[in-house]
């Protein structure tokens, strides 16, 4: 039995200062030293319109790295994201064009087809005990198969201008896409900070089985956070579809790497528990800043594949090593 | 006899902020079994890791078989012949006994390859001494705890330990296990190894060890031949001060019927329970480890499905499917295992309070956070909870301040009928009598306590009454006049007195 493991937490060596400062405010100051080095190397990095462009982009992925901060904070991940996207942008694209034009519908059918995937998702993989990874592995396929459909092989254009408002619409000098991004951020920050909700999904990140026999119906709020993660990647693709102006085949490939990037980078732990939707606010930002500075540097687009993997690598090795220097 | 195996002279360790040892000089005799005794945080587990290797020392001098030494990790320390089994087993589930035993130290062939011949013939040697009925060929995930403590001593013992280090080793097993575990330390005793025990269970130490060693914050209090000293001292020793009693209980007259369960049963693992329980009254449930007990509190607790049986709490005739229902119903489970069952480590003292009352003091769904700090506050004060504050991680607490925390989540929801399941497991004595205290609070206002406990000691004073379980059955019902270690063991071995491994 390990008597004494309070006193070394007391210890306040140079690697514990750096760890405890990195777990407050180490991704914010990655952030900050990041959009420095640009600023100085193009000038045109801190033009407020280049600013504004950053923030539309991240804003797709964003949407769903709020949700997906959800799932991961209870040790769940997503994999469908992307073809989520795909297939409610094709649903929306297809409302639009091919089944009768009605606004209305093609806004509420895909959110709610997009929930309806997630709580799919939650929903097979707590009640069939299947890991999330498995589950979301087979939705991938299979909405991006349902995608391809609905579509016949061909992408459906020509939204109507009112949709397209969505996508590349403007509300005063912000972009709507912003507004929704910026919008679900602070709603899930508030949720769970300050919700019965919101503490359970850490409660339950933590220890399921302390929360289960703490009386929290813990597959119920599973579930929860899978369908706001689908109904946000419903959102992310209706904002997709109106901004491309048409329903792609490909849209939304490989959006589940960015997302759950956003989110680690951001200080989520995988292992659930711990962790907030501000760091994935920062993380996808920091996503979204890296992508466009080396844009405007003229490097070759390969090279931020490159860039974003390394980061991904160092994001989950400094949690490993903070989890390592706390545990000891 | 006389000869010093292991010799401490002035062995001090300081971890930043604090001096976990301080100038501990005694020695340890070959061949004799040696308790060491001590509160959570006495010291005991440094000076341990100290000798295994695992701590660097500050100051002072650690002799081994006459020599001064000094080693540098577990390892080192097992190559010289001293091996540690700690309460966590050091084993890989998914390979065998065999593999288990030599891994690290294959016997091989020329050219490297594993002399599998040699290594099967030696784990089978290793296991008949021990007399323990395990198949070397078994994968240890199959094992009961017992066995793999087995095979942890096979381990050390393929190591020619001459010095073994048991830390709580009694924690986890069954009474019959225990026994078998007592012969084998016998036996290792007789073949000249020296053995270090450390555990809470005073009633074992006069059992089986020669002499106790107590440590107090740190500092050596004394080493005593067990048949020169009473435990009421030993107690002493280890708390700093007199404790009067140590099973405190208030007795009060049994109120009226708040749970009877009648028939229930759980294929396979239930059959046939019935029993009821009364305001203010604590009921004990005894047995083997693996005879159901903790499967009952789980199959009323709404964890497991029942097949066949009612319930009724209050009068009311229930159903209950889910752990919420229980709540709702009044019942609280003090579950187990703290630390993967009763507490979220990563969260605060006060969220860890809060968490089934969360919906009592939210309003449409939003956190009443002033409330919860003045609940959480009144907790640590009313149950003693030592920590710098309420927004503390439970992770950085001590054994008996997060089974206190447990205790505090159920005592903010006020329930009717408490389930403690193994209450005292694992902490000292001082939160041991703080928590029976408890209980007894808890008695004086009108709550029933249902109590499994594998300590016999505890559940002998203060239980009012016993249900004895063996084999998914209620073997028997004592009242508190019957009640006798003996009267329980032999309701709970059965006559049927064949090997009770718990798998």
């Amino acid at each position: 039995m390990p008597s004494l493991p309070e006193e070394k937490t007391t210890s306040v060596s140079i690697a514990g200062r750096f760890f405890i400062f990195w777990e407050k405010a180490g991704i914010l100051l990655a952030f900050i030293v990041v959009c420095v080095v640009f600023g100085i190397l193009t000038p045109v990095f801190f033009h407020p319109l280049n600013i504004l462009n950053v923030i539309r982009q991240v804003s797709i992925i964003g949407v769903m790295a709020v949700g997906m901060t959800f799932v991961i904070l209870l040790a769940g991940i997503d994999l469908s994201v992307g073809s989520i996207v795909a297939f409610t942008g094709i649903i929306a694209a297809a409302f639009q064009v091919k089944w009768g034009g009605s606004l209305f519908l093609s806004i509420v059918v895909p959110l709610l087809i997009g929930a309806g995937i997630g709580f799919f998702n939650g929903f097979v993989s707590t009640k069939g005990g299947l890991h999330p990874f498995i589950v979301t592995l087979g939705s991938m396929s299979i909405f991006r198969g349902a995608t391809l459909l609905v579509a016949q092989g061909r992408p459906i254009s020509g939204m109507s201008p009112e949709f397209r408002f969505i996508g590349a619409g403007m509300v005063g000098p912000i972009p709507f896409p912003v507004i929704l991004f910026l919008g679900s951020v602070v709603v899930a920050g508030i949720v769970l900070r300050k919700t019965v909700f919101g503490r359970y999904i850490y409660a339950i990140g933590g220890n399921p089985e302390a929360a289960l026999l703490s009386g929290i119906r813990v597959d119920r709020y599973k579930i929860l956070a899978f369908t706001i993660l689908g109904f946000l990647a419903g959102l992310s693709g209706l904002i997709l579809t109106s901004r491309l102006n048409s329903g792609e085949l490909v849209a939304g490939q490989g959006y589940e790497l960015d997302v759950i990037a956003s989110v680690i980078i951001g200080g989520t732990s995988l292992m659930g528990g711990e962790g907030g939707v501000y760091g994935s606010l920062i993380g996808a930002l920091l996503i979204g800043v890296i992508s466009n500075g080396l844009n405007l540097l003229g490097v070759q687009p390969y090279w931020q594949m490159i860039v974003k993997g390394a980061i991904i690598i160092l994001a989950v090795l400094l949690d490993k090593m903070r989890q390592r220097f706390r545990a000891s | 006899m006389e000869e010093a195996i292991l010799k401490f002279e002035n062995l001090t360790k300081r971890f930043p902020g604090v001096l976990a040892l301080n100038q501990v000089s005694f020695e340890v005799r070959k061949g004799e079994v040696h308790a060491l005794v001590g509160e959570n945080g006495a010291g005991k587990s440094t000076l341990i890791k100290i000798v295994t290797g695992v701590y660097p020392r500050t100051s002072g001098e650690l002799f081994y078989q006459g020599k001064a030494v000094e080693f540098h990790s577990p390892h080192d320390a097992l190559r010289n012949g001293i091996a540690a089994i700690y309460q966590e087993f050091n084993l890989i589930p998914a390979l065998s006994v065999v593999e288990n035993i030599f891994m690290g130290h294959y016997f091989t062939q020329k050219g490297g390859l594993v002399d599998w011949a040699k290594i099967r013939e030696e784990a089978q040697r290793l296991i008949d001494f021990l007399e323990v009925d395990i198949n070397i060929d078994a994968q240890v995930r199959d094992l009961g705890v017992a066995k793999k403590q087995v095979v942890e001593i096979a381990k050390a013992l393929s190591y020619q330990a001459q010095v073994l280090i048991m830390d709580e080793p009694t924690a986890t097993l069954a009474q019959k296990e225990i026994d078998t575990l007592f012969r084998i330390v016998k036996s290792l005793k007789e073949q000249g190894v020296t053995i270090i025990y450390i555990s809470h269970r005073l009633e074992e130490i006069y059992q089986i060890c020669d002499r106790v060693t107590v440590l107090r914050d740190g500092n050596y209090i004394a080493t005593r031949k067990l048949t020169e000293v009473q435990m009421e001292e030993i107690i002493q020793m280890m708390v700093g001060r007199e404790v009067v009693e140590r099973f405190p209980r208030t007795l009060h007259k049994a109120g009226e019927e708040v749970l009877r369960v009648e028939g229930l049963s759980r294929s396979g693992v239930l059959e046939d329970i019935s029993f009821n329980l009364h305001r203010r009254e604590i009921l004990g449930i005894a047995g083997m480890v693996g005879s159901g007990r903790t499967e009952l509190l789980r199959a009323l607790y709404g964890l497991d499905p029942i097949d066949q049986g009612q319930v009724w709490i209050k009068g009311e005739k229930v159903t209950i499917h889910s752990p919420l229902e229980a709540i709702s119903r009044g019942i609280a489970l003090i579950p187990e295992e703290r630390k993967t069952q009763g507490l979220v480590l990563l969260l605060s003292v006060m969220e860890n309070i809060g968490l089934p009352i969360l919906p009592q003091i939210a309003n449409r769904g939003f956190l009443d956070e002033e409330e919860l700090k003045k609940i959480a506050q009144k907790m640590v004060k009313t149950l003693n909870i030592r920590t710098p504050s309420i927004y503390q991680r439970v992770m950085n607490l001590s054994g008996g301040n997060q089974q206190k925390v447990v205790l505090a989540k159920w005592l903010a929801r006020e329930s009717a009928i408490y389930f403690f399941d193994e209450p005292t497991r694992g902490i000292d004595v001082g939160a041991k009598v703080e928590i029976y205290h408890l209980m007894n609070h808890l008695i004086e206002q009108g709550s029933a306590i249902l109590m499994v406990s594998s300590e016999l000691p505890e559940i002998l004073a203060l239980s009012d009454r016993v249900l004895v379980m063996r084999e998914g059955r209620i073997a028997g019902e004592l009242t508190k006049e019957e009640v006798t270690q003996e009267s329980v063991l032999k309701l709970a071995v059965g006559r049927r007195n064949v090997g009770a491994q718990s798998s």
